[in-house]
């Protein structure tokens, strides 16, 4: 059985109905990113389970126990807050013991687990500060201790990295990731920053307008999106997408560009066959489309207008008919504003969604 | 290395100077009135009449103050205010307590836990606000002799509890709003319930908006002349009561220099709270407006 278990959800603020009929499981152990843009209802989702918001309908359950109407504290849950939400006139060592006390935890106990607590996340040295003498990586790592002192079942993170620079996310992730190893609990882990969710995640869940688009590992997320939002939304610099017309002829199938330049499909496998002449969206990602000539792929006629150097390598930008194309080139290749240049591709790699539905085909 | 170019700050800039004279005139014209009653409430009787008001005093006594604290007549009673400055102690203290945690509770629970009905609540609160008060006093006289504590001290406690308890209440709501959500979250998933979180979490952090309170609720009360004499009998007027009384009653020569020290000694305790808060004001305004 799911470790978390959430089912046929309804969270409504007034007459706005946020979640409807969601389900999710997670497994014991397994650490779920729930990823999508600002709105989604991904934070309605996570502080459902956390019962910290009324929910209008469904059920939750966490380690075998109904939680629907407990309260916080008896779901076996702890919780890291994008804002650290330290509170603010309690030393560290008051912030970790909080919940402790209020549970009547004997104090020697107390003692035990902040000092474990205190060990892993090496925080001993700040013991006797106060939040605000704490830069904002120490004050993320005190909240996350005051999650793992309370020795919960399941730990929330909602954002929790949002509010830190660039450096200090990346080192905070990697060691979010080893934590997560070393505890194997289960995590539920809420993020618009698709990095986050592509490094930690063991699974995916892309979410839009409230709905659970696509629950799947990363990967597969990566390389089969279910849908033209999944795709355009996972990925860094996004998915190309190029407006299409079927073409079907002598048992082959291609795409037809606005600009009269036909590309070869064959090679992809369809889910559902396509119908002569349907308008679709052919993704592929920037580093999909190689420069180099590989035998017989299928290319691409993009007039380059833009390059754009990201250090380790470059990004060509072009188009192509009424397309922006990017393509992923080396940091030394040079080429020329206004050439025309014949990026290939494996079909087999790519997307290709209706346009209509938006849809994978 | 010199920095060059011209200077961007000019140090009496026109606009300046044309600020600073306001202040200091508007200053100087509301301490006049302060000076001229320090100044006649230490001088004698024989003085005062020679009518100089702006003059200092040639002997300064304080007869005059010993005067109004202990001997001022009203009527036929020459006790002086002391006995009515205990009253209005009497009144204001436990009517700031008590409205104060009222206020407290109702904010917290109106900003932190949204029970239905709670935005109907908090809008008859508002509503309430806005009725102008002689409206109920005619109600409230009936109320409180019928449960018996008309003409007495706790009349007077009860009816400022009552009123104070609309603009605390919006006052806390608002500033418990202001705190950040999740503090509250975190609190509530580290167990703590309706009682905890507001003793633990959350009065920690609102000393400023409690200087606030207690500014408003003690100068209010103190300075309150309507309520104290209708509900709190004759024998138990405060300050304020007694010093219009004293002021109004003439037997023979009008004492002014009595009457300025009494008026000092009524409006000292406003003064004081005024002057003690101000600088905790602004201390609990810097150490809450560091996020945690």
């Amino acid at each position: 059985m799911a470790h978390v278990s959430v089912r046929d959800l309804e969270v409504t603020f007034g007459n706005l109905k946020v979640l409807q009929n969601l389900n999710v499981d997670v497994e014991e152990g397994e650490f779920l990113v729930l990823l999508g843009p600002s709105g989604c209802g991904k934070s309605t989702l996570l502080n459902s389970i956390a019962g910290l918001l009324e929910i209008a309908g469904g059920q939750i359950w966490i380690a075998g126990d109904n939680v629907t109407w407990k309260e916080p504290k008896d779901r076996h849950i702890g919780m890291v807050f994008q804002s650290y939400a330290l509170y603010p006139r309690m030393s560290v060592e008051g912030n970790l013991s909080f919940g402790l006390k209020t549970a009547r935890v004997p104090k020697p106990e107390i003692q035990r687990r902040i000092k474990a607590a205190a060990d892993l996340l090496q925080i001993q040295p700040l013991m006797k500060r106060r939040p605000f003498e704490l830069s904002g990586g120490q004050r993320q790592r005190v909240a996350i201790g005051r999650a793992l002192v309370r020795d919960v079942e399941v730990f929330l993170f909602d954002e929790p990295l949002s509010n830190l620079d660039a450096k200090l996310r990346t080192e905070l992730r990697v060691e979010l990731k080893k934590l997560h190893i070393q505890l194997g609990s289960t995590m539920i882990y809420v993020t618009h920053d698709q990095i986050e969710a592509l490094t930690l995640a063991d699974r995916i869940a892309v979410m839009h307008n409230g709905v659970i688009q696509q629950l799947a590992s990363p990967k597969e997320i990566y390389r089969r999106p279910i849908n033209r939002f999944v795709a355009g939304f996972v990925g860094s610099p996004a998915m190309n997408f190029i407006d299409a017309k079927i073409k079907k002829a002598n048992g082959g199938v291609s795409a037809v560009v606005d600009d009269g330049s036909e590309v070869s499909l064959n090679g992809y496998a369809f889910g559902n066959a396509p119908n002569e002449g349907q308008s679709i969206s052919l993704g592929i990602r920037p580093e999909q489309l190689s420069m180099k000539g590989m035998n017989g792929a299928p290319t691409v006629p993009v007039t380059v207008s833009l390059i754009d150097p990201m250090g380790a390598d470059a990004l060509l930008w072009g188009n192509l008919g009424k397309n922006m194309i990017s393509v992923r080139i080396g940091p030394e290749d040079g080429y020329k504003i206004g050439e025309t240049v014949r990026p290939g591709f494996d079909p087999a790699s790519a997307s290709i969604f209706d346009a209509e539905s938006g849809a994978r085909l | 290395m010199e920095p060059s170019g011209p200077r961007p700050i000019r140090r009496f800039a026109p606009s300046r100077v044309f600020v600073y004279t306001v202040l200091v005139i508007s200053a100087i014209y509301f301490l006049i009135p302060l000076y001229i009653m320090i100044v006649t409430s230490l001088k004698g009787l024989e003085e005062v009449r020679l009518g100089y008001i702006f003059q200092l005093p040639m002997h300064i006594t304080f007869e005059a103050w010993d005067k109004a604290w202990n001997k001022a007549c009203t009527g036929l009673e020459c006790l002086g205010m002391h006995t009515n400055f205990w009253n209005s102690v009497k009144i204001t203290v436990p009517s700031v307590i008590v409205s104060i945690a009222i206020g407290a509770v109702n904010g917290y629970a109106l900003a932190n836990w949204r029970f239905r009905g709670s935005e109907f609540f908090f809008i008859v609160l508002l509503v309430g606000s806005f009725i102008p008060y002689q409206v109920m006093i005619y109600p409230l006289v009936l109320l409180t002799s019928a449960i018996g504590i008309y003409s007495t001290l706790w009349a007077v406690i009860v009816v400022h509890s009552i009123f104070g308890m609309p603009l605390l209440t919006l006052l806390f709501r608002n500033y418990f709003a202001s705190l950040p959500a999740e503090l509250f979250k975190a609190a509530r998933v580290d167990g703590a319930g309706f009682w905890g979180v507001f003793f633990k979490i959350m009065l920690p952090m609102s000393l400023p908006i409690f200087t606030v309170a207690i500014i408003l609720q003690v100068t209010g009360i103190w300075n309150d002349f309507l309520f104290g004499v209708i509900f709190a009998g004759p024998t138990n007027y405060p300050m304020t009561v007694k010093l219009n009384n004293i002021v109004n009653s003439i037997q023979g020569v009008r004492e002014y220099n009595v009457n300025m020290a009494a008026t000092i000694l009524t409006g000292l305790v406003p003064l004081t709270i005024y002057f003690i808060s101000g600088k905790l004001f602004v201390r609990g305004i810097a150490a809450g407006a560091v996020k945690g």
